[in-house]
């Protein structure tokens, strides 16, 4: 069941085309990563979803609503987290987890005191005396207590220290096995491989690559380091062989994933003594896909 | 000892650059409206009976505790006037100068985190405080310097050089006092806003204070640092032992900041922050009520403010039919009209400037809504179960209501101090009418300001404007003699004259549908338009 549908989404702003034609699906129960660097759309792509800013084009619904039309409805289920928590100044911390709290209609509050606990919050302060993560954990707490169907978190975790950013981890997974749907923006790419069941990047007002880690990471290439009795000249006319680099002995190099079988079948024949290879990590997709050089590689 | 003191040079050439535009701004408005009121009064009172008139107005005790005591009153000269009409007032204004320039430097760098970078150069611990105080020293004494050069070169027989310099001089030492205070409640209180908080409260005591002791009790003027500088009597006798007075206790106070900045850790202060509410009252629990505890304090102090307002306005009331006499530019200024006294008249004018001020908390309860928008806190409400509308209703509904609120204050004060001093006490009834006349137009610039937060955000600066254009034609079209459109196009302009004019409810209900109709107006296009954070 789809819990989020987002079909060629456009939002300009003047003469500037901030979004351009997104799509994005979740669907329950899964946990969403939406990333991409600073400037291409996540947060702009985040406001037309709690309806705050409106789409030029193309349609946005949460739970089959509308976004902006139903945008009261859909709130009562949905928990937000963003990246900058801007509180009143003059109002404790748990002064604004209660106001959320009752914004957002829930009735469950038992989860308060143990959130508060949890993420080591004195609600006893002002917030104008919070760091950026004292906010950001009053921002959490006020998610994760309300009984919501559906998180939307925009970076939540840019001012948590490890230990925090820990439990942060756990709340989603416990939402998650609740079958609970997430739609997670984050530059923590470790957090998005631990967490997300799909990924979409996000470039320039368009998704460029969408789909769940391993379909994404047929797109990458595999790392490998050999050493072989014998010289392989003709490695480099390999198809799908990229960086092909000789140091103490060995030759680094990487290998298209789709071509993986072709290159080992041929190298196999020079009496290989060493071979390690290292998956493809989301930090190099992504770095490739920031860097713009898939579009011209692929 | 010296490396206490590291880069205060550096540092006061730093904080003068970013106050290049500020200080400026400060010193032209003080000396501007210092010098005009001077250059003016001699031409208002330009007889010595009409002096003598406004000589014995000002032993009314109303008087006294708004301006302080009066002296050389048996020869009530330009000077003796100009600095009992000026000086307090004048001598505020410069306070608050002082308070807000020394905070920026002090206490709002420490809570923003700028003196943490600034401390990690090669800088002294005391080097901040005493070059904010190093700066605020020359402007006041620049401001002095100006102030008494300014009244000097006007030249006026009771105006010498000696008294003008004192006129000055006495202003520049409640600034640099203010500024040394301020130093100190930013080495006491641990954050910005309490140490706005503190400082006020003490400008605001130190006034009282002067009221009542210039009335009861001598002695209790002397603790006041205002009540103190009036002891100088500015042009009549020339006291300068006030001013050295206010500048020792300056340097003491000083000395104790310097002691408490060296023995305190960075960002921390003496008087603890008190734990606030570990869970939210009930009543804070909507949005609603999210505005009205975000306003509190403000709403409190304006309409506590009008009252007070409209008492002092009332208090003059009883000396207001010799005083109008005396006065032909007053008499110029308000509507001419044989079978009403004087008094009458001058009441139809006082209660169009009393809503229009009453207009300006009206407006800012509701242009709350946009510096939330601004500092990216509407969208806290709106990402939860909250629509576009309750959170404008919110808003405005706390201005429609509170204009009410805010006129029969100004009405209660102006009622209440005239029933004092007035032998033929004015109806309370014909002054609740009158104030309530206005509210339509105070709602259509309500009205105006939700349009603007509908429709165009960046503009709800504009409802200022047209305030300040609606008081200025008003208050000053009758003696300038503006065109009668002028007038026309403010609300304001439109209300009925009571107790001059009927009330015209045609009018009233035509002004009301104006202000009916830019709400409406206003909400669809906030339901319509992109909110910015």
């Amino acid at each position: 069941m789809s819990i989020l549908q987002v079909s060629n989404l456009t939002k300009k702003f003047g003469k500037f085309t901030a979004l351009d034609g997104i799509n994005l699906e979740v669907n329950k129960g899964e946990v969403y990563g939406f990333i991409g660097p600073n400037g291409a759309g996540k947060t702009t792509t985040i406001r037309i979803l709690l309806g705050i800013s409106k789409a030029t084009k193309g349609s946005a619904t949460i739970f089959g609503k509308d976004a902006w039309k139903d945008a009261v409805e859909i709130h009562k289920k949905i928990a937000y987290v963003p990246g900058d928590v801007n509180l009143w100044p003059n109002l404790t911390g748990g002064e604004v987890i209660d106001l959320f709290i009752k914004l957002r209609r829930s009735k469950n509050k038992s989860r308060r005191k143990e959130l508060i606990k949890r993420f080591d919050l004195d609600p006893s302060k002002k917030c104008r005396t919070y760091s950026k993560g004292n906010r950001q954990k009053v921002a959490l707490i006020a998610a994760f207590a309300s009984d919501a169907d559906f998180y939307i978190l925009d970076e939540p975790t840019s001012g948590l220290d490890p230990l925090m950013e820990n439990i942060f981890q756990e709340c989603v997974t416990e939402a998650k096995e609740k079958g609970k749907s997430v739609l997670l923006s984050s530059h923590i790419l470790s957090e998005v491989e631990k967490l997300c069941d799909k990924v979409s990047i996000i470039r320039e007002g368009k998704i460029i690559e969408s789909g769940s880690l391993d379909e994404l990471r047929h797109l990458t290439r595999t790392s490998m380091v050999i050493r072989a009795k014998k010289p392989i000249d003709a490695l480099g006319e390999l198809k799908g062989v990229h960086g092909i680099e000789k140091r103490d002995n060995s030759i680094y190099f990487q290998i298209d994933t789709e071509e993986l079988d072709n290159v080992i079948r041929y190298i196999s024949q020079f009496g290989i003594t060493k071979l390690e290879s290292a998956p493809p990590t989301l930090e190099d997709l992504f770095m490739r896909h920031y860097k713009g050089e898939v579009g011209d590689e692929i | 000892m010296l490396k206490l003191f590291a880069s205060t040079g550096i540092l006061s050439r730093s904080i003068l650059r970013k106050d290049r535009i500020r200080i400026p701004i400060w010193i032209i408005s003080i000396v501007l409206l210092t010098v005009l009121v001077a250059a003016v009064l001699p031409d208002l009172y330009s007889t010595g009976a009409e002096r003598q008139t406004m000589a014995e107005t000002m032993k009314n005790p109303a008087i006294t505790v708004m301006l302080g005591p009066g002296y050389g009153l048996d020869n009530y000269d330009d000077g003796a006037m100009m600095a009992h009409f000026m000086l307090v007032f004048t001598a505020l204004a410069v306070g608050i100068m002082s308070i807000l320039l020394t905070i920026r430097h002090t206490r709002e760098d420490e809570e923003e985190g700028r003196i943490e970078m600034i401390r990690s150069l090669p800088v002294g611990p005391l080097s901040t405080l005493t070059a904010t105080v190093l700066i605020m020293i020359i402007v006041n004494i620049v401001l002095a310097l100006i102030t008494a050069l300014g009244l000097y070169l006007l030249d006026l027989e009771s105006m010498d050089l000696n008294g003008s310099l004192l006129y000055g001089a006495s202003l520049g030492a409640i600034g640099i006092f203010f500024a040394t205070i301020t130093g100190l409640f930013a080495q006491l209180s641990s954050n910005t806003r309490s140490t706005i908080g503190y400082s006020f409260s003490f400008l605001i005591i130190a006034y009282i204070v002067r009221g009542v002791g210039d009335v009861e009790n001598e002695l209790l003027s002397l603790i006041s640092p205002l009540g103190l500088i009036l002891r100088t009597e500015v042009y009549v006798n020339n006291y300068w032992w006030p001013v050295f007075m206010t500048l020792g206790l300056s340097v003491s106070v000083f000395i104790l900041a310097l002691y408490l900045n060296s023995i305190r850790d960075l960002g921390a202060g003496f008087i603890p922050a008190k734990p606030g509410r570990r869970k939210a009252s009930y009543f804070l629990l909507s949005p609603l009520g999210l505005s009205l505890r975000l306003q509190r304090t403000t709403i409190i102090s304006w309409t506590l403010g009008m009252l007070i307002l409209g008492m002092s306005y009332g208090s003059i009331l009883g000396d207001l039919e010799g005083f109008l006499d005396s006065s032909g530019m007053i008499q110029q200024m308000i509507p001419d009209s044989s079978s009403y006294n004087l008094t009458e008249r001058f009441i139809t004018m006082l209660m169009t400037i009393l809503s229009i001020l009453g207009a300006i908390p009206v407006l800012m309860y509701v242009l709350k809504l946009r510096s939330e928008e601004k500092r990216n806190r509407t969208g806290n409400l709106l990402d939860k179960a909250v629509s576009r509308n309750n959170i404008l209703f919110s808003y405005t509904l706390i201005a429609l209501i509170s204009a009410p609120i805010i006129q029969l204050m100004s009405v209660l004060g102006l009622w209440s101090a005239a029933i004092f001093v007035m032998e033929d006490v004015i109806s309370l009834n014909i002054l609740l009418e009158s104030g309530f006349a206005h509210l339509p137009a105070i709602w259509i610039m309500v009205g105006l300001a939700v349009f603007l937060i509908g429709f165009i955000p960046k503009l709800t600066g504009l409802t200022w404007l047209y305030l300040g254009y609606s008081f200025y034609v008003i208050y000053l079209g009758e003696m300038l003699q503006v065109p009668e459109w002028m007038t026309k196009i403010t609300p304001f302009g439109h209300v009925p004259q009571i107790p001059i004019e009927d009330l015209n409810i045609e009018n009233i209900l035509v002004l009301t549908l104006i202000a009916i109709a830019l709400i409406i107006a206003g909400f669809i296009g906030y339901n319509r338009r992109d909110i910015e954070g």
